[in-house]
């Protein structure tokens, strides 16, 4: 497979979100508005793009017996930073994501990556593939942010388009509305896909 | 991946320096963000002070006094007379877990501002406890006659429309901040004469 495809798959053939169905929970909980998805997309292709690396170049040093436990604690490692980082620069949004920052470590995306790619790969591939699939995601994760925030809050990335006291439909801001949001997007997704 | 024989000696030294490594760069980085991050903390709660504490009266000297689980920023001015106190405060009982508020009590008793620091609520509904419209009712009142508790249990308090969950934690929050300070206001206003 050429580099270029390694990259471009994960933005749409095998889109973590809208294909694989991969790392949902986050996903649903942390897109209530286009900016918290965005950042909570970049974060995690931060920690994969890091992860990926790592591991691609310990893939030789690491017992197979192990390797679990060894991913899951450069994951780890990677996601504290994010945190650390987010915390003394970003203090607002880190405040919005909260818990759903240090839960980075258990979405199946990063492990799913490290496991099935990086830890079979070299290390330039795998860069890359932790690059599309973190855009990927982070793609998914707006698009799903900025339909709930405009259809429950009436504005997009903060800015509010609707007047202050109008009626907004407020179950998308909440869990159910993820669902529902998150539903007719991988429906459409695959009507598109079959149109192809 | 799978070529490498696992045997106890190089399982062990594989995580063993792995940890080690991985616990070396996260000690380096905490270092490197303590500072700011102690900073953010900080900035929020002297601005928080500021706005809850905001009359006509300006503040010259603060000082804060940790009473049981609550932390008191006590404000005087320039001749070293008691303005009020900042509380922090907290309820575990909010919809999304646990909210801190800066409560601004007067010397006498009075509740002059409430600011959120913090809080998980429900986006559109219970975070709208940050909005000015709605927690401006606690300014001025008297918690000996206005009751801190949402209109359904029997208080003052006007709750937001379907968050009274978030509405009675930020009751209690301000409650508890009440109470505290009406225990330990003469204890304040002598600290201002000692110092």
């Amino acid at each position: 497979m050429s580099n270029w495809k390694t990259f471009t798959k994960g933005l749409i053939k095998e889109n973590p979100i809208l294909v694989l169905l991969l790392g949902c929970c986050p996903t649903l909980a942390t897109t209530t508005s286009a900016i918290n998805g965005m950042s909570m997309g970049l974060a995690t292709t931060f920690v994969l793009i890091m992860s990926n690396l790592v591991i691609s170049l310990l893939k030789n040093f690491i017992p197979d017996k192990v390797r679990i436990p060894c991913f899951i604690v450069v994951i780890a490692s990677f996601v504290t930073v994010v945190q650390l980082v987010m915390q003394a620069y970003v203090p607002d949004i880190y405040e919005t994501l909260g818990l759903f920052i240090p839960l980075i470590v258990v979405n199946c995306i990063v492990l799913g990556r490290a496991e099935a790619f990086a830890s079979k790969n070299p290390v330039w591939p795998s860069i890359l593939d932790g690059a599309g699939m973190g855009l990927g995601f982070t793609f998914a994760l707006t698009i799903l942010g900025s339909i709930r925030e405009i259809l429950g809050s009436g504005s997009i990335f903060n800015w509010r388009f609707l007047p202050e006291d109008a009626q907004t439909i407020l179950v998308f801001v909440l869990a159910p509305g993820a669902f529902i949001a998150l539903g007719y997007l991988i429906a459409i997704v695959n009507r598109l896909k079959r149109t192809k | 991946m799978a070529k490498k024989e696992s045997t106890l000696t190089n399982m062990l030294i594989a995580l063993m320096v792995i940890t080690i490594v991985s616990g070396g760069v996260l000690g380096f980085i905490y270092g490197l963000t303590k500072p700011a991050i102690d900073k953010v903390e900080e900035n929020k709660n002297i601005k928080a002070i500021n706005e809850v504490l905001k009359t006509d009266v300006a503040i010259a000297t603060t000082e804060s006094v940790v009473i049981e689980d609550l932390t008191y920023n006590l404000a005087y001015d320039a001749e070293g007379n008691f303005i009020g106190a900042a509380v922090k405060t907290y309820s575990k009982n909010g919809f999304g877990g646990k909210i801190e508020l800066m409560v601004g009590m007067l010397a006498d008793g009075v509740i002059n501002k409430v600011s959120v620091l913090s809080q998980a609520e429900t986006p559109g509904l219970g975070a709208n406890m940050v909005n000015e419209k709605w927690k401006s009712q606690f300014d001025g009142k008297d918690p000996k006659n206005f009751i801190l508790k949402v209109k359904k249990d029997g208080g003052d308090v006007d709750a937001i429309t379907a968050a009274t969950i978030s509405s009675r934690a930020v009751s209690e929050a301000v409650k508890r901040a009440a109470d505290g300070f009406e225990a330990n206001k003469d204890q304040f206003m002598k600290g201002g004469d000692n110092e």
